[in-house]
């Protein structure tokens, strides 16, 4: 029987268009109660590869043979290893090249509209780790904002568009993730925007992002807006792209809110995040399309793969913005929080430029879900 | 800094699944209570010859680190049939704190690796198969409270002692693997 190496753009693929896969996932039990590969119609079973170094044939009829069957692992050789005891016990099995570290730093680059004059705009989807960036391309200049640390499919992706990179944002300063930014700008040239408040502690130049910041890209009418939005951190700041979208960062998102501690200072920052959330959200029009820096849960997907939702949509649906008791409010974001990121005050560290780890250190730092936010 | 371990397996440079491979080899020359020193630099290895280690049976010691070489130390167990303990005078692990405190010896006859990586503080180590040559060492007018993982290795010794014309000695069970309390590190 024939052995498949999948790439992770695969993968997604069956993520994205609502495909069926049967996951044998042989990592650490612990492993994949942590995080794994979520998709709509996915089905998993979870046995670690130490115990069928003797054979695959009591799990074989565990694994239905009307599916695609994936054997995925941390890295690779295990699943390789599985997944070839598979085939020889006669079923087609594939393996994830590059493992759940692939997956994780996999990006896929989905369109979310076109903009004024000819502009448009981007969604980068980090399907395995719940990071959202993005691009705004207009007449050769592109703009990115919250970039992840896999710089060149940023790079390449602008290439691709004839599109020069000239402005690079990050709404606050990230604790989940690594901010691919500053690299970014140090090998195109383009200007780095950080919310000062954020940046208190940062060692390197920056431009600051302040209240009323307005850039135009390309030589035409696409406006990117900033609103200061406090509440994750201190510096949170908001976007309003093309008079049209809402980029909230890690403020509001689909089906839940940002959490305020994560910086340490979750008590002071309450009545921020609620202030940003209860007023000045309320001000701007319901017809934004919000686009969050984050998504929890595969189900915040849209049928394209996109995340976004009408802000009108998210006063009414979202639970976070419908909290009428200010100290009930308070208990949700300040109390029982979710366990915090892997690893989230190295990442802020590295962030401020005050460590620099290696690729690999990057990698492990990394490991696991997001956890930014609080339903 | 190295444990004294019976066999030693260098899986340095090997990704995963080797070194669990290996290790599973290796395991099959060792014979029971020996100790496997399984070097590697894979970090997932730690986790995963734990997990391995409890799926199988045998006793995952514990693991140092020296720069990016991890050593684990696995004490082979067979599934064999439960041994049963043969010697009468018995303490319950969760008395012993009590009864120290009126004197005596804890005496923790463990491999040197499985002690290191957490006893009872002021417990005197031992190990079963140096008790031949070091039985001076131990004090005859004291109560002498013997202590091993589960119960087994300790059953012997209390009885070699009590042969040997050590008037006090209890075995304790049912042993470190079921101890709640603080332990000391010595690594």
């Amino acid at each position: 029987m024939t052995l498949t190496k999948w790439t992770a753009a695969e993968v997604a693929k069956k993520v994205i268009n609502n495909e069926e896969l049967f996951i044998l996932d042989v990592r650490n039990a612990d492993a994949f109660a942590d995080w794994k590969i979520e998709g709509h119609q996915f089905e998993y079973l979870n046995i670690p590869y130490f115990e069928l170094l003797d054979g695959v044939e009591e799990i074989l009829s565990d694994i239905p043979t009307d599916q695609p069957l994936l054997v995925v692992c941390a890295k690779e050789g295990s699943s390789v290893m599985i997944a070839e005891m598979l085939t020889e016990a006669g079923r087609d099995a594939g393996y994830l090249e590059g493992g759940m570290k692939s997956w994780s730093e996999h990006l896929e680059p989905i369109k979310v509209s076109n903009l004024t004059n000819g502009g448009e705009l981007y969604q980068f989807v980090r399907l395995g780790k719940g990071c959202l960036s993005y691009m705004v391309i207009s007449n050769g200049e592109a703009a990115i904002v919250d970039a992840t640390r896999m710089t060149d499919v940023f790079i390449n992706f602008a290439a691709s568009k004839q599109a020069k990179i000239t402005h690079i944002f990050d709404t606050h300063l990230h604790a989940d993730h690594i901010s691919g930014g500053r690299q970014i700008a140090a090998q195109t040239g383009a200007t780095y925007y950080l919310p000062p408040k954020d940046a208190e502690e940062v060692v390197f130049d920056y431009a600051p992002l302040v209240v009323g910041t307005e850039v135009k890209i390309g030589n035409t009418t696409i406006a990117i807006q900033a609103i200061y939005s406090p509440g994750h951190t201190i510096g949170s700041t908001s976007f309003i792209v093309d008079n049209h979208y809402l980029l909230t960062g890690d403020i509001l998102f689909i089906d839940s809110i940002g959490r305020p501690d994560l910086a340490g200072l979750a008590q002071d920052w309450v009545r921020d995040l609620r202030e940003t959330l209860y007023n000045r959200y309320r001000e701007l029009s319901n017809e934004l399309i919000v686009l969050p820096a984050h998504f929890m849960i595969i189900d915040e997907l849209n049928a394209n793969g996109t995340v976004s939702k009408p802000l009108g949509d998210l006063f009414a649906e979202n639970h976070g913005l419908n909290i009428e008791d200010e100290e009930t409010f308070r208990s949700m974001v300040t109390d029982n929080l979710p366990p915090q990121p892997n690893a989230y005050q190295e990442i802020r560290q590295v962030n401020m430029g005050k460590i620099t780890p290696t690729g690999e250190e990057q990698t492990e730092m990394e490991i696991g879900p997001n956890r930014c936010a609080v339903r | 800094m190295s444990l004294k371990a019976d066999v030693m397996l260098d899986a340095k440079g090997l990704a995963c699944p080797m070194p669990i491979v290996k290790t599973k080899k290796a395991m099959n020359g060792l014979t029971e209570g020996q100790i496997l020193e399984v070097l590697a630099t894979d970090k997932g290895s730690k986790a995963d010859l734990a997990a391995w280690s409890k799926s199988v049976g045998h006793q995952y010691i514990g693991t140092t680190e020296d720069g990016d070489v991890m050593k684990h130390y696995i004490r082979k167990c067979s599934n064999d049939a439960v041994v049963e303990k043969q010697y009468d005078q018995i303490v319950q692990l969760d008395e012993l704190a009590v009864k120290a405190l009126e004197g005596g010896i804890i005496l923790d006859v463990r491999e040197e690796a499985e002690y290191a990586f957490g006893h009872i503080e002021g417990a005197k180590s031992i190990p079963m198969g140096e008790l031949e040559t070091r039985m001076e060492e131990i004090p005859k007018d004291q109560v002498i409270y013997v202590v091993c993982q589960t119960g087994r290795r300790s059953d012997l010794v209390a009885q070699k002692l009590a042969s040997s014309g050590f008037g006090s000695v209890f075995n304790v069970i049912p042993g470190m693997t079921e101890w709640n309390g603080e332990v000391k590190t010595s690594l």
